[in-house]
């Protein structure tokens, strides 16, 4: 299996990594190689196989509900860029 | 050309845990910007989530309530999208394995008729943060104290086929995620968002239309604006020959205005995966039924009770069980007042209005439920009558006195029901009216002669000072008008 160009411009979009000529020649040969490693494990016949949701065959544990966070907004917003309020501050946003 | 609206609901329910779904953070309202949101929250490089049990608990519950399968091995899957008010870069959801399988409501409508409305399922998720547009100088400013929150989200089928059964299954499911405890039900604070998707289809067709998406409607009242205002806007499209767009829509409420939001072409690609950070959470026959202890009397159970102990009808018995307050406060009358039909009555009626007068909630009224109970009581043994028993409630309203009894005898307002005492007075006053006698005892229409009695009712509550028992008058009236 090969990736198109447009399939790579377009995860790009998706992933808001911008990427010039060369790079795209580059994943379009990357991302083929693994496609194709990937076509190799598509031949496996996987009829009775349950799609595995994690590689570990374990349960996942659960927590009480308590609370054990306490408030360490300044040491956080020490390394922000922009904060007002104690408001993190981003470019506008409009919807 | 006639149309079929067909509707289907998704609903974020805020769920009432005391911290976060992957964080133990707090998820206390109101708290000041960014201050319950930790490193997890945050989605500091070299943080893990550990999730909360009682948010699957309350899932579990829900799914208990709206009869459902409970799925066994639930997964969290990543929905990747950018907005920052998304640490992360993805919410924490579930796509193919949620906790909550296919089940069902039934919402009873207007016409007293009921209507079962699928659900698909519910599954469990994270809330985001919240951006705030104003004041910042081009900036947006963001608050993560509500990011990690837990919801679940509810999918109905697409059941639904007007506004008003919307609008009935929203409330109904208000009610239950309320009463069975799982969710605060404020949606002043956004507790639960309702997304409606409609579509139109020529009436009998079997093709669905296509649909679009209003989002994060937060009152009953603009749900129901919204619908009409949609169904409107299709309407005119197709009728004009035009075609709809798959989009999302943004509803304005206090314009009655909605404006796309984004189309499905544009949409995002949420290209979902499996979170390699969280394991399958099983959920064991010992957590179901620890979770079934935990439910309180369902409002469709406890309605069927009210029929069945107190003999009401179907319709009061609906109002008084869809809150289990109001039910709560009724039976505490009950209680006191053994007849449960004038209680009934009196809670839908008279208490009722007087909360709605003042904006207030069953638990804020200045009554108790025994207090009311009391007053019935005195109403059924003939203590007082019924337009007594309006200023003993006044009074009771307005703390004058913390119960019926001492009302009615620092008022006055016992009801004299000794009939040879009521006799005397009726003879009195027939007495005094001897024209009115003869006009009622030739008058042949019973009906007319019905109506006279009124004029015979006056002076005698004169006489009794008001305090006569009407219902005996009335009879003592009868017979000796008659013979």
């Amino acid at each position: 299996m090969t990736i198109s160009r447009e399939d790579i411009e377009k995860v790009a979009v998706l992933a808001r990594i911008r990427l010039d000529e060369e790079q795209i020649l580059a994943l379009e040969n990357d991302l083929g190689n693994i496609l194709s490693l990937v076509d190799e494990l598509s031949a496996a016949d996987t009829d009775n196989v349950e799609p595995l949701a994690h590689p570990l065959d374990a349960v996942q544990r659960l927590r009480a509900d308590e609370v054990t966070e306490t408030n360490q907004r300044e040491a956080f917003q020490a390394i922000a860029p922009a904060t007002e309020s104690g408001l993190y501050l981003v470019p506008r946003v409009i919807e | 050309m006639q149309w079929d609206i067909v509707i289907g609901l998704e609903i974020h329910v805020q769920l009432a845990t005391k911290t976060k779904i992957f964080s133990g953070s707090s998820t206390a309202f109101g708290a000041e910007p960014n201050t319950q949101a930790s490193a997890v929250d945050l989605a500091m490089p070299g943080t893990l989530p550990v999730p909360n049990e009682q948010a699957f608990r309350y899932a579990v519950m829900f799914g208990l309530a709206v009869n459902a399968e409970i799925g066994r091995r639930s997964v969290f899957d990543r929905k990747n999208y950018f907005y920052p008010d998304l640490p992360k870069g993805y919410q924490t959801t579930q796509l193919d394995h949620p906790i909550v399988g296919p089940g069902f409501v039934d919402i009873d409508l207007e016409d007293g008729s009921s209507k079962r409305v699928r659900i698909h399922h519910a599954h469990l998720e994270e809330d985001a943060g919240k951006s705030l547009h104003e004041d910042f100088d081009g900036m947006t400013g963001i608050d993560l104290n509500r990011a990690g929150t837990p919801l679940i989200e509810i999918v109905t089928e697409p059941d639904m086929n007007s506004a008003e059964e919307a609008v009935a299954f929203a409330k109904k499911l208000h009610s239950l995620v309320s009463s069975i405890g799982i969710c605060d039900g404020d949606m002043s604070q956004g507790s639960l968002r309702f997304d409606v998707n409609i579509s139109l289809k020529p009436k009998g067709s079997d093709e669905l239309g296509t649909r679009t998406e209003t989002k994060n409607l937060n009152s009953f009242r603009f749900m129901e604006q919204a619908i009409a205002h949609e169904v409107e806007r299709q309407m005119d499209i197709l009728e004009d020959g035009g075609r709809i767009i798959q989009e999302t829509r943004l509803y304005n409420g206090e314009r009655d205005e909605s404006r796309s939001m984004r189309s499905k072409e544009e949409a995002n690609d949420y290209r979902y995966f499996p979170c390699p950070d969280l394991l399958p959470v099983v959920i064991d026959d010992a957590f179901i039924e620890s979770a079934r202890d935990l439910l309180p009397e369902l409002p469709d159970e406890r309605k069927a009770r009210f029929k069945e102990q107190y003999g009401l009808n179907d319709y009061d018995a609906r109002l008084l069980s869809d809150d289990a307050r109001i039910a709560a406060f009724f039976e505490e009358a009950v209680s006191q007042g053994k007849d449960a039909k004038l209680a009934a009555n009196w809670v839908l009626g008279e208490f009722s209005a007087r909360l709605n007068a003042e904006d207030k909630t069953v638990v804020q009224a200045p009554i108790t439920g025994s207090q009311l109970g009391q007053l019935v009581a005195r109403i059924a043994d003939n203590t007082v009558s019924s337009s007594g028993a309006k200023k003993v409630f006044e009074a009771l309203w307005n703390g004058d006195a913390d119960n019926a009894d001492a009302i009615i005898e620092a008022q006055g307002l016992k009801q004299v029901s000794d009939t040879g005492a009521l006799e005397q007075m009726v003879d009195e006053v027939l007495a005094g009216m001897p024209d009115q006698v003869a006009q009622y005892q030739e008058e042949a229409d019973p009906k007319k002669q019905k109506k006279m009695l009124g004029g015979f009712m006056g002076p005698l509550m004169k006489a009794s000072k008001g305090q006569g028992n009407p219902k005996l008058f009335n009879e003592i009236l009868v017979r000796k008008l008659g013979g």
